[in-house]
């Protein structure tokens, strides 16, 4: 074995991945499964019967102590205190130049412990920018390594994992979980959340227990035509949806007031950057992050230009792709305000033409 | 995969036809499998003459956007007509209807570089 192949991470799953025939791909250090049956067909998959995936990757900190909220409200845009047990939050790490640290989600577990789910890319960055603020004495827990977490994404996802649980699923609604018994095994944490916009589960469990899992999910889902999904079909479908990636759509340098995010930014509490993020809430922004679709043909990518009519730049494609659902060419891109409104006409500079689309409204894709 | 005995390849994994002193040019099954679903293909060097090794084309996957890099010096004569409306024939079938351009041979001393099918699957590894 080569040493580069020993300083990329496995998940629990990656073998898996490779028996089955995945393509994979290193994504955040991570020997992760780009695509299986094809991206096209994976995404179908998703959006009308039901798919898995392996999102291993990702982060998991546990926040606990008397002050766990108290440093939550302090690092994060999002206002934690309306949490009650049980609910999930979607929320931000501002920098203290007005940027974003990552994107996270927020699980109150209890009044004193918290469970925060960050980009696998950000691990290590949001676990010192977090324990730099822990002024007081807050228990933190990086459990990243030893969970897994499995994405079961769809319309049939919740008919094929309430053959595996007594936990009635209906009764969990979109961003709240359970704990509970799951396939036998006791405390999966069972999350209604995913960023797919096709609607199902997420699911928390110590990585021993991941091929059992991964196999229970399958059976369960045979009928209803379950497949394996990559990395590929999942950054489609949270396109379609207008759905923000880190590293493409936000970084240290965007504010969540530019990206749209401004619904995560509550300034009913103290945090980061809160007195820029007020300013711009006040007084504007000089461009705005908005879903494109092109006009002529086309496809807009990461860092393409975007310009006027008459050439002029005006702003920078952040993701682009086909989509898949809606057979058109759509994308994510910041843009001067001015040209942000729905319907204005841009361009996107593709390989030295300014090929014509115009802003639309966010979500692409409607159910 | 597929790789026909009768066609010649290239490293950047283009095939090539020859008939007379014209080449069909597409790209293999090993590339289509890399690339993924094809969404677009685009060439916009139709009636130019390109050098070996430049590129003639752009070939648009959901996810990723490729090159085309002409396997030997050509005019390009025609482009497929067929992959314009269905760019998944690049996928399903891509040394017959999935071809990509027509172009006619310049410098035929540049045939005898390119590479057989035992060649080519050495090189991928196949």
């Amino acid at each position: 074995m080569s040493t580069t192949a020993l300083a990329i991470k496995a998940t629990a799953l990656s073998q898996k991945h490779i028996s089955l025939g995945a393509k994979m791909v290193e994504f955040a250090g991570y020997n992760m499964p780009v695509s299986y049956s094809g991206l096209n067909d994976e995404h179908a998959c998703v959006r009308s019967a039901m798919g898995v995936f392996d999102v291993s990757h990702m982060g998991e900190f546990i926040l606990k102590g008397e002050n766990a909220l108290d440093l939550i409200q302090r690092v994060t845009s999002n206002d934690a205190a309306v949490l009650t047990d049980g609910k999930i939050q979607y929320s931000c790490l501002p920098n203290d130049k007005g940027g974003i640290v990552d994107d996270l989600l927020v699980y109150r577990i209890d009044e004193k412990t918290y469970m925060l789910v960050v980009n696998a890319s950000n691990i290590e960055k949001d676990w010192n920018w977090i324990a730099k603020h822990n002024t007081k004495g807050v228990d933190m827990k990086n459990i990243s390594d030893q969970t897994s977490l499995l994405a079961v994404q769809g319309p049939k996802a919740i008919l094929a994992l309430q053959k595996l649980t007594d936990i009635n699923l209906s009764e969990i609604p979109y961003y709240t979980f359970k704990k509970g018994k799951f396939n036998g095994i006791d405390n999966v944490v069972v999350s209604n959340t995913g960023y797919t916009g096709a609607g199902g589960f997420e699911l928390y469990f110590e990585n021993e227990v991941a091929d059992k899992m991964w196999n229970a999910i399958f059976e369960a889902g045979k009928e209803f035509g379950i497949k394996p999904i990559g990395l590929g079909a999942r950054d489609t479908l949270r396109l379609e949806m207008g759905f923000c990636l880190y590293g493409n759509d936000i970084d240290d340098s965007t504010s969540p007031i530019e990206a749209g995010l401004g619904w995560i930014t509550k300034f009913t509490k103290e945090f980061t950057s809160k007195a820029t993020f007020l300013e711009q809430k006040e007084k504007g922004v000089s461009r705005k992050l908005v879903g494109i679709e092109m006009i002529d043909r086309g496809i807009p990518r990461h860092d393409y230009e975007v310009v006027d009519a008459a050439g002029n730049t005006i702003g920078k494609v952040t993701s682009g792709t086909q989509s898949p659902s809606l057979n058109k060419a759509i994308g994510m891109a910041y843009v001067k305000t001015e040209f942000a409104k729905a319907d204005t006409e841009i361009f996107v500079k593709i390989r030295d033409k300014a090929i014509k689309a115009k802003v639309v409204k966010i979500p692409f894709y409607k159910q | 995969m597929n790789f026909p005995e009768e066609l010649k390849y290239t490293k950047d994994h283009e095939w090539v036809k020859v008939d007379g002193d014209v080449a069909t040019i597409g790209i293999t099954d090993f590339a289509q499998k890399e690339l993924g679903d094809i969404v677009y293909v685009d060439v916009n060097t139709v009636g130019e003459s390109v050098a070996i090794e430049e590129v003639f084309g752009t070939v648009e996957a959901v996810k990723t956007v490729s090159d085309l890099f002409m396997p030997i010096t050509g005019n390009v004569l025609e482009v497929n007509g067929g992959i314009d409306a269905n760019p998944e024939l690049v996928n399903k079938d891509p040394y017959g209807a999935g071809w990509m351009i027509k172009a006619r041979i310049e410098s035929p001393a540049e045939l005898a570089q390119l590479l057989s099918a035992t060649d080519y699957k050495k090189l991928i590894g196949v």
